[in-house]
């Protein structure tokens, strides 16, 4: 099952990979090879079968409405690249 | 002062016994696996950090890189992460913590989990004690090279398809996944969040017993976490009379597994015949043939939509660009390394409108099946035994340049992960001079029954845990 160049193109940005030269040949190959080997899961006829998204059978649980303390601001930002007055820096968004 | 003990052979319990007894103190201790890590941390690589003054008087332990540790850099093996120090402890952090486990450092991981090498961390890769031109396994070839090195008694990793298992397997120690739901994930960067676990590493299944009491149990940070329905029980017993051992064909007689891994396989299961237990044959028909396929479109699935995060907006290194669409671009592209990019772009064309059920839908319905199987497994037996990894260590770059050779060290782990079961590879020879591991899966919650087998065939099987290089 291969893959098209172009779809690797259109996967890519909704991954939001700006990919480098040379990228593009190399994963549309990869996967291409990939997608061959896993695509066996679909010689089974699976209609009448459930998905399961999770292994284990919970429940929702309700928890008491209590404020709890945060983390302080300072240490919330103290990662950021680009900070200003507590608030994440980043340029404009590309209309 | 030279080394007081021997931390090649040392066991968590035996370091604990010395502690309690006054025979040592916790500094001497620590100091002792600092120099450990001082002699072979430069030839193998085990560590991406150490950690100069660590707080805690009982027996030090080192985390995986995927685990949150407060003020302390977490990196998960990638640039993205490269300088983030998180201002939070994960639970089983805080856990091991408040146990008084002093933190050597944090250990060596693919970049995001995501490999059965070390090799896709973007800081170089581990090595293997026992030669290292080969690779220790992965993800979590740094915990398990260092427990196997003497450089921590215990050590957690984390297991998504194998990555806990397949390195045990490799560096010829012990190495537990969890039942899906027993180990809280809060804080634990997020690969597959419907199959981490986090579990632990050690030398011997009493150790790996008694670490898995700290960390187990609901956590209210985490959702998904249960309470155990029983205790931890710590295993003594040698006979296995009453258990029912399952071997299930499919897994045993896999294309790819070396004769030399079969052969102590099978040793290992007579072996457990003669110390009480029945063995039967059993089916898990589509485990092997579905289980990796399966696999491999929901964990790349829900790591494309775990992955979203990294954007260079909020922590870690960023990559400048004229608009926002072009600095988070930039940074991603930069930021991972190969084989996250193939598998973030893997995820994000199955969950893709127009492929969507044919790919992520169908593979969630490949998992009800591999449930189910493992679920009629269990109606006859109490445990299913089979190889960890249908090879022994392979060498460095062997495998590096074909993904898809690099997915097959996991195809014998994959398939009970999915189920959500916990399993333990214990050592159970040598092939080529080389450790074999062998795999025990359980029921789910059947965590005191892994124990009971494994600790009962580690005494019968007596396997040497220190690499035959560094025997004296």
């Amino acid at each position: 099952m291969a893959i098209s160049r172009e779809e690797v193109l259109h996967v890519a940005k909704l991954a939001r990979f700006e990919l480098a030269e040379g990228e593009l040949e190399k994963l549309t190959a990869d996967l291409g090879k990939i997608l061959e080997a896993i695509g066996v899961v679909s010689e089974l006829d699976l209609a009448d079968v459930a998905p399961t998204s999770h292994p284990l059978d919970l429940v929702d649980v309700s928890a008491e409405d209590e404020p709890h303390a945060c983390l302080p601001l300072d240490a919330v930002f103290a990662n950021a690249p680009a900070e200003e007055a507590h608030q994440f820096r980043v340029p404009a968004w590309e209309q | 002062m030279g080394a007081v003990v021997d931390t090649l052979r040392l066991t968590a319990e035996d370091a604990k016994g010395l502690l309690e007894r006054g025979e040592l103190s916790g500094a001497e201790l620590l100091g002792a696996y600092r120099e450990a890590i001082d002699a072979r941390d430069g030839e193998l690589h085990c560590f991406v950090r150490t950690l100069d003054e660590p707080e805690g008087e009982g027996v030090p332990i080192a985390l995986k890189d995927v685990i949150s540790t407060k003020g302390v850099e977490t990196t998960a093996g990638s640039r993205i992460l490269a300088g983030y120090v998180p201002p939070f402890d994960s639970t089983v952090a805080a856990r091991v913590k408040a146990a008084g486990l002093p933190l050597l450092g944090k250990t060596n991981t693919d970049e995001f989990a995501m490999g059965s090498s070390t090799e896709n961390s973007a800081y170089g890769p581990s090595r293997n004690p026992w030669d290292p031109e080969r690779v220790p396994g992965g993800s979590g070839g740094g915990s398990s090279a260092a427990v196997t090195a003497g450089m921590a008694p215990w050590a957690l990793g984390s297991d998504t398809g194998g990555s806990i298992k397949q390195p045990s397997a490799l560096c010829g120690n012990v190495g537990l996944r969890p039942t899906y739901g027993t180990v809280s994930r809060y804080g634990v960067v997020a690969f597959a969040s419907s199959l981490d676990q986090v579990g632990p590493v050690a030398k011997s299944v009493r150790d790996v017993a008694l670490l898995y009491s700290i960390l187990a149990g609901r956590d209210p940070c985490d959702s998904t976490t249960v309470e155990l329905p029983q205790p931890v029980r710590l295993p003594e017993d040698d006979s296995l009379a009453g258990m029912r051992i399952g071997v299930p064909t499919e897994l045993n007689d896999a294309e790819g597994i070396e004769p030399g891994v079969k052969d102590a396989v099978e040793k290992a299961i007579a072996l457990a015949e003669g110390l009480g237990a029945e063995v039967g044959e059993c089916s898990l028909p589509r485990a092997v043939r579905y289980g990796m396929p399966c696999y491999y479109l929901i964990a790349p699935a829900e790591a494309s939509s775990n992955l979203a995060r990294y954007d260079g907006v909020r922590y870690g290194p960023r990559v400048d660009g004229a608009s926002y669409q072009e600095l988070v671009g930039r940074t991603r592209d930069k930021g991972f390394g190969d084989e996250t990019k193939r598998r973030i772009m893997l995820g994000t064309y199955a969950l893709s409108a127009g492929y969507y059920d044919a790919f992520y839908g169908q593979a969630q319905r490949v998992r009800t099946l591999l449930i189910e199987e493992h679920r009629q497994a269990f109606e006859c037996f109490d445990v299913l035994a089979c190889a960890t990894s249908p090879t022994v260590a392979f060498r460095i770059g062997e495998r590096a340049a074909d993904p898809l050779s690099m997915y097959l060290s996991d195809v014998l782990t994959i398939p009970s992960c999915l189920a959500g079961l916990p399993g333990l590879s214990i050592p159970c020879g040598l092939s080529e001079g080389l450790p074999v591991g062998l795999q025990l899966i359980g029921p789910q919650f059947g965590e005191n029954a892994l124990f009971r087998v494994g600790h009962a065939l580690e005494q019968a099987i007596g396997f040497d845990t220190v690499p035959t290089r560094w025997r004296a």
